[in-house]
């Protein structure tokens, strides 16, 4: 196993640390292999002051199972999957663990899941993880497409879980990919996982994630735009239940110029004492010139006790970009809506399905993959039978 | 045959100073096959009136009643108003992002006449209808009235009404920002449902421009919450010679 223990503190020439009020910057935020160089796990460090530290124990101490995650691989077209050391050379090249849990998987993983896409073909995977029970696991799936390859990814996420991962996309130049990870765990589940995209030039990433069920989960993406006029667009739909805590920390890291971002979550929060977490990062470096951002998360309060906490950040280090901006906006219905609805002989709880379905439906009509379409409608038809607050 | 009677009617919005009252009392019946235009300067309460019998949370009544066919309308909830034929068109309709047009049709007319429609016979029936007011089909795949211009957002209302075949309908200011092509379809429009379901109107608006469309068999003018002058067509014709300063002079004195 090899462990690398050096910590990076990216210097950030831009600002003038004698001028500015001592905020810690994305930039500078530290990642390491070694849990020693990370922020310890506490609620006061900004990776973890929204998480319910006492669920995630198993995941950010202890030991893990670090053996293959069980699942199953459906796969069409021009893709292939194998298991490597995790010293293999395709490990590694999309980012660095940037907090405990992610650096603790890396190390405790054995063999890392390769997912390989030639640009032969078009070609999806759909990997079904629904046998995962409630022991601590730690997993590393490496996702490799080809320059001018065409795929689309999808992890299917069902049952019970207590799995800590680490997901690398390298998105290879003028390839078109699309990554999907769909939860719809138990109750008990915690997940908790970093995706590290590294983007070359003219390749363009879709990246979705859908939690419609679990107890924790965190999934945080990371998009690297590395190289000229790579696109990257993360969505996230999610509904969380009475005693669901779902985090999502984006990271867009626009480092190359002319490069496209566009961020959208939105999530319905139907439980009574439901808890959402939403952070945004966009950092535009030096290099980004020519940058089109734009980021929005927005939450929809449907039961007493609901929380969500929405934090968009925005650190520009060049000024001449297309257009960087970003949004975020948490409520309960407008009754505006209802009203209209209603007044064309709707009933006041088909109206208020109506409304959280077309919210939702706004990022999923982006997810460009049917079945997940499919499957995801089916869920909100459950899921929403219940909505009354 | 339907009757929406109206009688003695107070309503007050809540205001940061306590309740103010916008209508003081109104008295007024609308028979199927009859035009009411109800017209006024700003601030009458003429809007007040519309979203009263449509049932908005923003207004109390607190003194008359709506009768509509003998149900006690004020008793009823928004949606029973609707099903039971009452319709307004909204001057400003509501925009929900992603219920297409399609969907909220069919949801709507499932709603009103209490089971679905006939798959076939009501593709057929929205592409008509959509033609009929000029709104290209694709409008059925975009999300209701976001991104409409404020035409297209009063020619839905008009297709809807067309759809769901109220006894009653209400036009609030259908007319505001319309070009005259605009007003033209949405006139006729009106007119065809009209012809085709002996429907009732209510038809309130600030000019007199749309009456040139759509025929009024009596004229009410509203000052300052109250029916200040009534009559037939010609009323609206001095209406537009002589504007409304003879009657704010009047409430004001």
């Amino acid at each position: 196993m090899t462990q690398k223990t050096s910590a990076e503190h990216s210097p950030a020439a831009f600002y003038n640390a004698d001028a500015l009020p001592p905020v810690q910057t994305r930039r500078e935020r530290l990642s390491a292999f070694s849990t020693d160089d990370l922020n310890p796990v506490s609620s006061r460090s900004a990776e973890w002051r929204f998480s319910p530290l006492d669920r995630i124990e198993n995941l950010t101490s202890g030991e893990r199972d670090g053996s293959d995650v069980p699942a199953a691989y459906d796969i069409t077209g021009a893709a292939s999957v194998a298991h490597v050391p995790m010293s293999d050379p395709l490990i590694g090249r999309c980012g660095r663990p940037e907090e405990v849990a992610s650096a603790l998987a890396w190390h405790d993983t054995k063999n890392a899941l390769i997912i390989t896409a030639s640009a032969q073909d078009a070609s999806e995977v759909w990997i079904t993880r629904d046998a995962l029970g409630l022991s601590a696991r730690a997993g590393h799936t490496v996702i490799d497409v080809a320059p001018f390859a065409k795929t689309t990814i999808v992890f299917d996420n069902r049952g019970d879980a207590m799995l800590s991962e680490n997901v690398e996309i390298h998105v290879g130049e003028s390839a078109q990919v699309v990554v999907v990870s769909l939860q719809q765990w138990n109750h008990g589940a915690v997940h908790l996982a970093s995706h590290f995209c590294r983007i070359a030039a003219n390749a363009s990433l879709t990246h979705a994630v859908i939690t419609l069920g679990g107890g924790v989960t965190r999934i945080n993406p990371t998009a690297h735009l590395a190289e000229n006029a790579g696109s990257a667009t993360l969505l996230g739909l999610y509904t969380a239940d009475a005693g669901s805590h779902i985090e999502s920390q984006v990271f867009v890291n626009h480092d190359a110029p002319n490069t496209v971002s566009r961020v959208s979550y939105k999530g319905a929060l139907r439980g009574a004492g439901a808890r959402t977490v939403w952070i945004g990062d966009v950092l535009i470096g030096r290099e980004a010139t020519g940058t089109d951002s734009y980021e929005q998360n927005r939450n929809l309060i449907l039961a007493e006790g609901a929380r969500a906490d929405s934090v968009p950040n925005l650190e520009i280090e060049t000024g001449d970009i297309v257009g960087a901006g970003h949004a975020s906006a948490t409520g309960r219905f407008d009754g505006e809506q209802l009203f209209y609805l209603r007044s064309r002989g709707i009933t006041e709880h088909e109206a208020r399905q109506l409304v959280v379905r077309g919210f939702l439906n706004e990022v999923l009509a982006m997810v460009p993959v049917p079945r997940v379409q499919a499957i995801v409608h089916d869920a909100l038809d459950e899921a929403l039978e219940e909505v009354s607050a | 045959m339907s009757t929406l009677t109206i009688t003695d009617l107070h309503v007050t919005v809540e205001t940061e100073n306590g309740p103010l009252e916008i209508l003081r009392g109104v008295d007024m019946v609308i028979n199927s096959g009859e035009t009411h235009a109800v017209m006024g300067p700003n601030g009458s309460g003429k809007s007040t009136l519309a979203y009263t019998i449509a049932g908005h949370p923003k207004y109390t009544v607190t003194k008359g009643s709506i009768d509509f066919d003998g149900q006690d309308v004020l008793a009823m909830s928004v949606d029973e108003r609707a099903r039971s034929g009452l319709f307004l068109a909204m001057q400003y309709p509501v925009e929900i992002p992603g219920v297409a047009v399609s969907n909220f049709l069919r949801t709507a007319k499932t709603a009103i006449d209490g089971q679905a429609p006939p798959i076939r016979t009501w593709v057929k029936d929205v592409k008509q209808s959509m033609s009929e007011m000029r709104m290209d089909p694709s409008f059925g795949e975009r999300s209701v009235n976001e991104g409409f211009s404020g035409g297209e957002k009063k020619r839905h209302e008009i297709v809807q009404l067309d759809l769901l075949k109220p006894k009653m309908a209400v036009l609030d200011e259908t007319d505001s920002g319309l070009d005259v092509d605009a007003l033209r379809v949405v006139s006729e429009g009106v007119n065809r449902v009209k012809e085709e379901t002996g429907l009732g109107v209510l038809l309130i608006t600030h000019y007199t421009r749309i009456l040139r469309y759509i025929k009024p068999d009596f004229v009410h003018v509203f000052v300052n919450g109250r029916i200040a002058e009534e009559g037939g067509p010609a009323l609206a014709d001095r209406l537009e010679a002589e504007g409304y300063d003879r009657f704010t002079e009047t409430a004001d004195a």
